[in-house]
């Protein structure tokens, strides 16, 4: 227990900022999800032949290999990458793109591609109807679309987006390797400075609960409030 | 990229090693706590519950590193047999698996235990059944017809998760693409070939439930 006191003789505050860390890490690569379902949903559910064939080929991709493979391509290509992209532009420089830009994108891109999945399946399961009788009452595209189709969408997505959260999450642990101090990573550097594995992954692994079971909890009131009226 | 080839095969092997033996014991495990999960005793009911609570709800790669580095740390168990099974990394990695893979396996049988229609159960027993043969020629055929889809899901997940081995220094598919990407610095070359390899893997899986779903299918 004395190994885990908050302050400069243990571990407690250490592992309190890298939960922190943890949390935004999986808060950031979830948004960025988001903005790839953004992206992708549309030219999912297009009947255009090619865009289908773009966006099957990204969720087929990036739920298919492992995460950790995809961390090492950001990891490793990212730099290069960028500083390919910044020559373009005529900086010549050294370019280090921190970890966490890195790992919450890589996340990000894969957790997109499970946010696609889902809000495709949202979207095909509301009912013909109702775009139908948004446009028999004469509602412009975009106002049937955010005031109606939207709004219902969500009530189907959040269960699923729920999941997509904790697996999120949980991917977030695999970041470490990229030396970004999370959870895994702070574990880690104490289980190696005090050779006490046991405690600190436990605590670890504690934490990783005590996080999936109270974001489960948020999310689920959250899901009650689109349910209403249901 | 073309030198990098039958290296990133040989590690396949040990992917695939790594995989079917987690299957192989998850499936034990799922099975036996779907049996105890939904069975009449009380505390064991609540032991397959936190179980798979416990394993459902953190990293795969925490419990990895437990049993891997932690488990090490106890004197006891590195003076009794289990240290020869503890101390390679290949089991620790297989048991991590297992037993991560064993707490989704139950999920999904629970879930498929508890749609199996009662009235089935009940022509079973008002036809002189007894109990052990309709669990196995009537409930578990049902079972393992109901959750083919879900279980093909967790495959491809045990599929992915076994790049976690590459952490513990073995040596997988992921473990020999990392090592060629920090030695000849061409990610993307080692990615796509590396990649390709798993989206392979992936679409055999997929077929092979594909085709099982179709004959096993309740409506022919």
């Amino acid at each position: 227990m004395e190994l885990l006191k908050f302050g400069d003789s243990g571990w407690g505050d250490e592992l309190f900022f890298a939960t922190l860390m943890t949390l935004a890490v999986a808060i950031t690569a979830m948004l960025i999800g988001f903005l790839f379902a953004l992206i992708f949903t549309p030219l999912k559910i297009s009947k255009n032949k090619t865009l289908n064939f773009i966006s099957n080929f990204y969720t087929t991709v990036m739920r298919g290999v492992p995460e950790l493979l995809v961390i090492y391509l950001f990891f490793f290509g990212g730099t290069a990458a960028v500083m390919y992209v910044a020559k373009i532009f005529g900086y010549d420089g050294y370019i280090e793109i921190n970890a966490f830009v890195t790992g919450a994108f890589s996340i990000g891109i894969i957790s997109g591609a499970y946010s696609t999945e889902v809000f495709r399946g949202a979207y095909l399961s509301i009912k013909r109807g109702q775009f139908e009788a948004s446009k028999v009452l004469g509602l412009k595209t975009n106002v049937s679309f955010f005031k109606v189709i939207f709004p219902q969408m969500l009530r189907l997505a959040i269960p699923n987006i729920t999941n997509v959260w904790q697996i999120t999450l949980k991917d977030t642990a695999l970041i470490s390797v990229t030396g970004l101090v999370e959870i895994m990573r702070q574990s880690y550097i104490a289980a190696g400075s005090t050779r006490d594995p046991l405690l600190f992954y436990s605590v670890a692994a504690v934490l990783y609960l005590f996080l999936t079971f109270f974001s489960m909890k948020i999310l689920n009131k959250l899901e009650v409030y689109y349910r209403r009226g249901y | 990229m073309t030198s990098s080839f039958p290296k990133l095969l040989s590690a396949t092997l040990v992917t695939l090693k790594l995989v079917s033996a987690s299957l192989l014991f998850g499936i034990f495990l799922g099975t036996l706590f779907a049996i105890l999960r939904t069975g009449k005793n009380k505390f064991l009911k609540a032991f397959s519950y936190y179980y798979s609570y416990i394993f459902r709800g953190t990293p795969m790669l925490v419990q990895l590193f437990i049993i891997y580095f932690g488990l090490a740390q106890i004197e006891y168990l590195r003076s009794s047999f289990l240290w020869v099974v503890l101390k390679e990394p290949y089991w620790c990695a297989i048991i991590a698996f297992a037993l991560n893979t064993g707490a989704y396996t139950s999920e999904i049988f629970r879930s498929a235990f508890e749609t199996i229609d009662k009235g089935i159960i009940e022509a079973g027993k008002s036809l002189g059944i007894p109990n052990s043969k309709i669990f196995y020629k009537i409930k578990l055929p049902i079972v393992l017809r109901q959750s083919l889809p879900a279980y093909g899901n967790e495959m491809i997940l045990m599929l992915k998760g076994t790049s976690l081995a590459s952490t513990v220094t073995l040596m997988d598919l992921t473990g020999v693409a990392k090592f060629i990407i920090s030695t000849t610095y061409k990610p993307v070359e080692i990615f796509i070939v590396a990649g390709s390899i798993y989206l392979l893997i992936t679409f055999v899986i997929h077929n092979i439930i594909k085709f099982l779903e179709k004959k096993y299918s309740f409506n022919n």
